[in-house]
């Protein structure tokens, strides 16, 4: 059923008479142009519901809104029930309700002090590793298998596709304008020299990034949400070296076997091109082993070690450092893949002026 | 007689080969306050599942306000309000945008009058003061009672409350007692309570349903302070006198 308003104008003020119901399926037409009528009438509104045969919450809410908005009314023609249903919802709204909790912040402050709170987490992971021979009981070994088991092992598929293609693609890019000058067997030293100095490593810190660092910062946060990480600490174990200390383990663990899983399949990927442009194997990989000298491979592989822990103590941060809530979790998780890519990023490029320096 | 709001006709729940309860019947009136209650794994969350059309017994059938609950349909959905054990707000949200979801979604109220109706069903529950606030920034008793409020936004007959005193403590525990008392004489609202919070249980039920997990369904029916002084039933004595089972 639904409810009408019929608003009379007379000289003792603004009479507003309601018929059928007033609730929750038929308030929602006369909301808005009630509300303004009963503005206009400023302390002289009389409200009329002697048609009206029922109301709930809602409506009631009704009422008291136009109420308050004429600065009183009247109520006439009101049954025992309506009175009632108004005076509770009069009371429910004569708490006024808290002001929300701002949201936003200053936006260097905050960024600098989570740049700081990151280094001091990095200092802390420095300390417990130092404190790690001493505290041996609190590491659970057993984590550091299956840790690595998915951090490693349930990447391997992952890892071996994009290798492949991105050799793929590279050598088949850059085939394409070296074949203008007759130089296509040097597809095989550019590519080989890109992945195994540096998208090799890079890749595999990203598929790290997105597949373990979030896991990390999502089972982390949801342990601080369930106060798991508080009993930790209560118990007067370190969170630190418990639970920071297997993934950092086992990040190092994988990182170097992921890195040159993309390369080898990197490089598969340009021997197929580069059979398509007419070379055999034999000379693709005779080719490949004089573009390449060891300190190329040794340096990717270091590289590859460092951003693995970077990445690894990142997403632990970032998942013991998670707010209060199921969203602190996403959050978290969203942090550590974002943080991790980041640091990457930034350690690539200091490690390409290191290598520089070093003549490598 | 007054009206049923609830029947459950023969209703089981098998969960693989492990049977929680079978041929469970009773009926909720309109007006009281129904208390389910047990010992922990008796069913009692089970059989809550099942009439808010969660879980589809295994076999019988649960009609809520005339609705199999096998198959709930929207418009059934909106004449019941169920509390979860933690109240299951959205974290993501203020308490006032938990509350007015369901109006959101099924009224065709303006985003002003949204805010009334919820700010309202908020002051019922005596969180007027705390609209603002994110679930992350509540206690438990609050989270409940914000909960009830949400399960109260659409103005239902009948509400579903889910372990309403577990984990609080007995003030808080005693307000949201007399809370569901004030709701039922208020606003007429009927409720069905989940519950083996004995004190709670004394004093807000009119009627009970006790579940006993080795008895794999009902082995008792009634008024709660009548079973606890007059049961001769000795699993029903235990369970009233905090008695470990022999």
């Amino acid at each position: 059923m639904t409810a009408s308003v019929d608003v009379q104008k007379q000289a003792g003020g603004v009479v507003m008479q309601f018929a059928g119901p007033l609730d929750l399926a038929s308030i929602g037409p006369l909301w808005d142009g009630a509300l303004q009528t009963a503005a206009g009438a400023k302390g002289h509104l009389t409200l009329d519901v002697n048609k009206v045969p029922g109301c709930d919450t809602a409506g009631a809410t009704l009422l008291a809104a136009l109420s308050d908005a004429a600065g009183g009314a009247a109520l006439t023609g009101a049954t025992e029930e309506v009175n009632a249903l108004l005076a509770l919802v009069r009371k429910a709204r004569s708490v006024p309700a808290n002001a929300a909790t701002p949201r936003t912040g200053n936006f260097l402050v905050d960024g600098a002090k989570a740049f700081v709170d990151g280094l001091a987490f990095f200092g802390e992971v420095a300390v417990a590793m130092l404190r790690a021979p001493a505290h041996r009981r609190e590491i659970p070994f057993r984590d550091v298998l299956s840790l690595t088991d998915g951090a490693g092992v349930q990447a391997i598929p992952l890892i071996v596709l994009l290798g492949f293609l991105m050799g793929l693609i590279l050598a088949f890019q850059s085939s394409i304008p070296l074949r203008r000058f007759g130089a296509e067997i040097y597809v095989v030293n550019l590519v080989t020299i890109s992945l195994v100095r540096e998208l090799g490593p890079l890749l595999a810190a990203v598929v790290l990034a997105g597949r373990t660092g979030s896991a990390f910062a999502a089972e982390l946060g949801t342990m601080v949400v369930n106060d798991e990480v508080a009993a930790i600490s209560t118990m007067g174990i370190d969170p630190v070296t418990m639970l920071v200390l297997p993934r950092l383990a086992a990040a190092l663990l994988v990182m170097p076997g992921l890195a040159l899983l993309m390369e080898i399949s990197g490089l598969v990927g340009m021997t197929l091109v580069m059979g398509v442009l007419g070379f055999p194997p034999v000379a693709v990989f005779i080719q490949a082993v004089q573009a390449t000298a060891l300190k190329d491979l040794v340096g990717g592989l270091v590289k590859a070690c460092v951003f693995g822990a970077a990445v690894a103590v990142i997403g632990c941060r970032t998942g013991l450092g998670a707010g209060l809530g199921p969203r602190a979790v996403g959050q978290a998780a969203t942090a550590a893949v974002v943080g991790g890519i980041f640091a990457t990023i930034l350690l690539d490029g200091i490690f390409t002026v290191i290598y520089f320096r070093l003549g490598w | 007689m007054s009206e049923v709001l609830i029947s459950a006709e023969a209703v089981s729940q098998v969960f693989g080969a492990r049977t929680i309860f079978e041929h469970v019947s009773f009926t909720v009136q309109a007006g009281e306050i129904f208390v389910i209650l047990g010992g922990s794994g008796c069913g009692k969350s089970t059989l809550m599942r099942q009439m808010i059309g969660l879980l589809p017994p295994t076999s019988g059938r649960v009609l809520v306000l005339g609705h199999d609950m096998r198959a709930p349909d929207t418009a059934t959905l909106q004449r019941i309000g169920v509390m979860f054990q933690n109240g299951a707000l959205f974290g993501s949200m203020t308490l006032l945008e938990n509350v007015m979801l369901p109006l959101e979604m099924h009224t065709d109220l303006p985003r002003d009058a949204r805010e009334a109706v919820a700010a309202v069903k908020l002051g019922l529950v005596g969180l007027a003061d705390a609209a603002n606030l994110q679930p992350a920034e509540i206690s438990g008793g609050m989270a409940k009672r914000c909960g009830i409020a949400r399960a109260l936004a659409l103005d239902p007959p009948l509400l579903f409350l889910d372990e309403p005193a577990a984990g609080l403590d007995p003030i808080t525990s005693a307000g949201l007692d007399q809370l569901i008392l004030d709701l039922r004489q208020q606003l007429g609202i009927s409720f069905v309570v989940v519950s083996h919070e004995l004190t709670s249980i004394l004093t807000i039920g009119d009627r009970c349903l006790m579940l006993d997990r080795g008895a794999r369904g009902i082995i008792a029916t009634g008024d709660p302070r009548r079973l606890r002084d007059e049961s001769t039933d000795p699993r029903v004595q235990a369970f009233f006198r905090r008695q470990a089972p022999a």
